[in-house]
């Protein structure tokens, strides 16, 4: 006997929880691009995310941007757990906000805020 | 023939992890892509979608444990003030300062945002599981995030495999 593809249904789930999951990705990147940026224009800011020594600012960094990406998925997701969300928006959104992470962690971009 | 404290862990952290995550990224990838109600049976698609869930979770706990013990093990290690660290022997040299100021200097921010897309496409498969297969928008954004995941995991660990190259944490 020949398996036919599979045509059964199953419960559709609302798009909202997808939308919270991206959101949440390009939040967490663009804070760890922000800080990663701020921490070389401010001395202050870098002495604060210093929250360990051996690790240097770089603990400060990711320990708030997966601070940052955990509470905003947590909040997101609760808020729209039974909602329908427009997934074409929430993409664009969530690119733009994971390209500024990006171009905020890449070098060249923020050591050029560094003191001469 | 032995292994030094500083050696094992930069091992568990480039090589070990490194492959894992490598490793469920080829699987995902090809059972993502053809997961589709046309190419798959009834009983095919429970067992494609209970490998995915597994694939999937597995590459965003590598891509965790990966920055976690890079960042807080070996990570040290490497920025150490003595002039015999890694960091100090490609500052010392113009000719490998650059290995540093831009290569560490990216891959250490750069691979942080690997866990979080794996994560977010780990959670889409679990979440939705076999609905992937009917919803093509869907599918294909956790595909989209599954492939930027192993992108900037990639970047990370090229230039990691190369900085090592330069100036081995010992």
């Amino acid at each position: 006997m020949v398996d036919t593809p599979t045509t059964a249904p199953v419960s559709e789930r609302p798009s909202g929880p997808a939308a919270a999951a991206i959101l949440a990705v390009g939040i967490g990147a663009l804070v760890l691009g922000f800080l990663t940026t701020l921490n070389e224009a401010s001395t202050g800011v870098h002495d604060f995310l210093q929250l360990n020594d051996r690790v240097g600012p770089l603990s400060g960094k990711t320990i708030f941007a997966v601070i940052a990406y955990v509470v905003s998925w947590a909040a997101l997701g609760t808020a729209w757990k039974d909602k329908e969300k427009d997934l074409g928006l929430v993409i664009k959104v969530g690119l733009v906000l994971l390209a500024l992470g990006l171009l905020g962690t890449f070098p060249t971009f923020f050591l050029a805020f560094a003191p001469e | 023939m032995e292994l030094t404290n500083r050696e094992f862990w930069t091992l568990v952290h480039g090589l070990i992890l490194g492959s894992a995550f490598l490793l469920a990224f080829a699987g995902g990838l090809a059972g993502l892509y053809s997961l589709r109600p046309e190419y798959v049976t009834t009983a095919g698609m429970a067992e494609r979608v209970r490998r995915l869930k597994i694939g999937t979770s597995a590459m965003a706990i590598a891509a965790w444990a990966t920055v976690i013990t890079g960042t807080w093990i070996v990570y040290p290690w490497y920025r150490e003030t003595s002039p015999t660290s890694a960091k100090s022997i490609l500052l010392s040299d113009p000719d490998t300062a650059d290995w540093h100021e831009f290569g560490m200097e990216w891959k250490e921010h750069i691979a942080w945002i690997a866990p979080m897309l794996a994560t977010a496409a780990a959670f889409l498969v679990v979440y939705y599981g076999a609905g992937l297969a009917r919803n093509e928008r869907l599918r294909k954004i956790v595909l989209v995030l599954f492939v930027a995941a192993f992108a900037t995991a990639a970047i990370a660990g090229i230039l990691g495999a190369l900085i090592t190259k330069a100036a081995a944490v010992k």
